[in-house]
């Protein structure tokens, strides 16, 4: 495969660069791009630009379970900034916590813990930065560290990841890990068969335009990044599409109002 | 970042005496590498195709299914049609200006820790695959699907040098394990059922070294997905090197983008040491607000989702994140020599979404093979040709009706069926001047222009017709045409030429009835 005389590595680009601009020899002058679809700030199609926080929550939720992801909805207490509840299964798919049930307290760590405790996690892999309350109901769950870095092999051994998220987008039912805070290195997302993330309403965003804006003035469109839609999915046996590939088998969702 | 000014001679060359490819015309993939040109022209595989009637019900299924979910997504969207042609729009800038965005992309790659390799084409792309999998001293790679990598034939390249590559994606996997060749783009196993991939799992997981599939494998979907985790698992978490391919790259922070669905990709992308990443120079966006638009209109026309599951990020190297070590290899072959044919290269525009290969009746009826290239359906064969050059591809740009299904479906609106046309046209003129006798269709073209220069020699013409009518006297159509015109009729039947021609029943009237009166006295 390899030729007899190589050209010099040196030579290729300066090659590439003067045969692209011999191929523009006509000068092409293309149309300016019209940016007059739905931008930043312009809501989606199935949410106003105005529509109130609940709203798109109550989208992002039948997104997710369209999708097959299990969700789980906290409303927190305004006044008191914790406790809080509202029961029953939702018209979305999703199921509501009950706090009351949980013992009150932080509605989060109620959330997570019952969800640990349905899926008989053990090991649970633990990112950096994560608010220490949420495991605080978490009985008899192991939390594992990533410090030192954990192995490809402990991270597979584990039963599950806890994390937060950077984004989340309301219209396509799209998380976005940036590695920031309680998310951790990408591999901690991903080995793990299961993968549990809670979701803040100041987190979501209409759709795919606003989360751009938003990942670029935050200036983490540089850092690596991860957008998950429901869990590892495949289309490739007759384009229909089968969840549980690679990826973690099970992805549920906390998402909190 | 902004974008390039507009060039000061902007327009200029092309009031001129611009009329088509420049003076110095880059050159076309090479051949003997790589999968661009088939083995045999496309009328010859397509029949041996449609005669494949289980190949047939596999992708009337698979295509039938993929449409209807595209249209369901796609009518989501109010603002499809604006974002396809931003999607186009931003494409033709990037094309414009490829030179200053490849600079900038490989500033920015540099300054985040990576390193930029340039190949003029696959030998050249494979030469610098090799050597930088034999620096790390891994004997083995996993691969992310791509597309650019199989244009270049690396598994090939890297198999002749000891290197293992192992394909990941469960398409991949199904047609390497099948020592078999892709058929889509984003479905490359499009043509297998899963009858038959429950066989190959069967067959071939244990034989190829990896783990083997379990016992009584059904060939439920599920279970063959559960087979592809449990064969492939250890290899992702023992692997050093991965190969991938790139869907976007953004300039003006040197970031790259994979989109996919099984997790797969993110294994490779994350787990191993080194990862090199091979990328057609045309896969550039300027900005990160652009992917706004692409990650809009591709997971829509590919898959028929709102997003693929994962989508992954990233940009040079991580410290403590992912690969230690990041090379991005910026692949030519043939792309210049597209790009230089001012009505053929909105084709580099292609996503790779595949949308155009699902509507059309032709790729629905003979699949991906016949095409012979990598590339097939729609956009192979417009892009075929132009990367390897219409004479290596000659019997591509006719692998059409010319239905304009693909345009309407094309998510960055390219004119695939006017494009078709261009290069027939380019067909025939790479045929002139060549000191080959004259193929019978020039005859008959030169005889036609000829008979239809004069009125005279036309009317007699029609009237001679008159003795087809003798072929088609039993059935009423003509079957089969003599020779040298026996090819026009092996796939369709020729009308009986009518008794008398419009001509003569004009002039007979005009002569003797109203008719010709009527026309009198408008006069």
């Amino acid at each position: 495969m390899s030729q007899a005389t190589p050209r010099p590595a040196g030579d290729a680009r300066a090659e590439i660069l003067a045969r692209v601009r011999s191929a523009l020899a006509d000068r092409p002058s293309p149309a300016p791009v019209g940016r007059d679809y739905r931008t930043a700030g312009a809501g989606s199609p199935s949410l106003a630009a105005d529509a109130p926080r609940q709203a798109s929550l109550d989208l992002l939720s039948r997104r997710l379970v369209d999708y097959h992801a299990l969700v789980r909805r906290v409303r927190l207490d305004t006044a008191t900034g914790d406790g809080a509840v509202t029961s029953g299964a939702g018209a979305d798919g999703a199921d509501w916590v009950d706090a009351g049930k949980a013992g009150g307290g932080n509605a989060i760590a109620a959330a997570v813990a019952a969800a640990l405790a349905d899926r008989g996690v053990r090991r649970l892999v633990r990112p950096p930065g994560l608010p220490p309350g949420w495991l605080a109901g978490a009985a008899g769950v192991e939390a594992v560290d990533d410090e030192p870095a954990l192995t490809a092999g402990e991270l597979d051994a584990a039963d599950g990841v806890l994390t937060g998220c950077a984004l989340a987008i309301a219209e396509t039912g799209t998380i976005i890990l940036d590695g920031g805070p309680g998310q951790g290195r990408r591999a901690l997302s991903l080995v793990p068969d299961y993968h549990l993330v809670v979701v803040r309403a100041d987190q979501v965003v209409a759709g795919v335009p606003d989360a751009i804006a938003r990942l670029v003035t935050t200036g983490a469109a540089a850092r690596p990044q991860t957008w998950v839609s429901g869990p590892s999915a495949t289309s490739d046996i007759e384009l229909n599409r089968v969840e549980g590939v690679h990826g973690p088998r099970t992805l549920e969702v906390i998402l909190v109002s | 970042m902004t974008r390039p000014a507009v060039r000061p001679d902007a327009g200029q060359a092309s009031s001129a005496t611009f009329l088509g490819l420049p003076a110095v015309v880059p050159p076309t993939a090479p051949r003997g590498v790589g999968m661009l040109r088939g083995d045999e022209p496309f009328p010859a595989a397509a029949r041996r195709a449609l005669a494949d009637a289980q190949l047939r019900h596999n992708l009337g299924k698979a295509t039938g299914t993929i449409r209807a979910r595209r249209a369901g997504v796609v009518a989501e969207l109010d603002d499809w049609d604006r974002l396809r042609a931003a999607g186009a729009a931003i494409k033709d800038d990037v094309l414009a200006h490829l030179d200053d965005y490849l600079t900038r992309l490989e500033e920015q790659v540099v300054a985040r820790g990576g390193v930029v390799h340039w190949a003029r084409d696959a030998v050249e792309a494979n030469r610098i695959v090799v050597d930088l999998v034999r620096a790390t001293g891994a004997t083995e790679a996993v691969k992310v699907k791509s597309m650019a990598t199989q244009e270049i034939g690396l598994n090939e390249a890297l198999a002749d040098a000891g290197i293992a590559a192992w394909e990941t994606d469960l398409a991949e996997l199904i047609v390497q394990l099948g020592h078999d060749r892709p058929s889509h783009i984003v479905v490359p196993a499009i043509h297998r059922n899963r009858a038959e991939i429950r066989d190959i799992f069967a067959r071939e997981m244990g034989a190829a070294g990896g783990v083997p599939a379990p016992d009584g494998l059904t060939d439920e979907p599920r279970a063959l997905a559960e087979a592809a985790r449990a064969h492939l698992r250890q290899r992702f978490l023992s692997a050093k090197v991965a190969i991938s391919g790139a869907n976007f790259a953004v300039a003006e922070t040197g970031t790259l983008c994979v989109v996919e669905s099984e997790g797969n990709g993110r294994m490779c992308l994350t787990l191993p040491d080194t990862l090199i990443t091979v990328m057609g120079l045309e896969k550039i966006v300027p900005t990160w607000r652009d992917l706004e638009v692409f990650l809009q209109l591709l997971p829509r026309s590919a898959t028929g989702e709102r997003m693929n599951p994962y989508t992954s990020m990233w940009t040079g190297v991580a410290p403590g994140d992912g690969p230690r070590a990041f090379h991005l290899v910026l692949l030519d072959n043939g792309r210049t020599a597209t790009l230089a044919d001012p009505a053929g290269r909105a084709a580099l525009r292609c996503i790779r979404c595949a949308a155009c290969l699902n509507v059309c009746p032709v790729y629905e009826r003979t699949g991906g093979h016949a095409y012979g290239s990598v590339y097939p359906g729609p956009i192979g064969a417009v892009l075929s040709p132009q990367l390897a050059g219409v004479t290596d591809n000659p019997s591509l740009p006719y692998a059409s009706t010319l239905c304009g299904a693909c345009l309407d479906a094309c998510p960055v609106a390219i004119d695939i069926p006017s494009m078709l046309v261009h290069l027939r046209a380019r067909v025939v003129d790479a045929g002139r001047g060549t000191g080959r006798p004259p193929s019978a269709e020039r005859a008959v073209m030169a005889a036609a222009a000829w008979t239809m220069a004069k009125p005279g020699r036309w009317a007699r013409a029609l009237r001679a017709a008159r003795l087809g009518r003798l072929l088609g006297r039993r059935r009423g159509a003509i079957g089969r045409l003599p020779p040298p015109l026996a090819s026009w009729t092996t796939s369709r039947d020729l009308p009986v030429p009518p008794a008398e021609s419009f001509r003569d029943r004009w002039s007979r009237r005009q002569a003797g009835d109203g008719l010709g009166s009527l026309r009198e006295g408008q006069r």
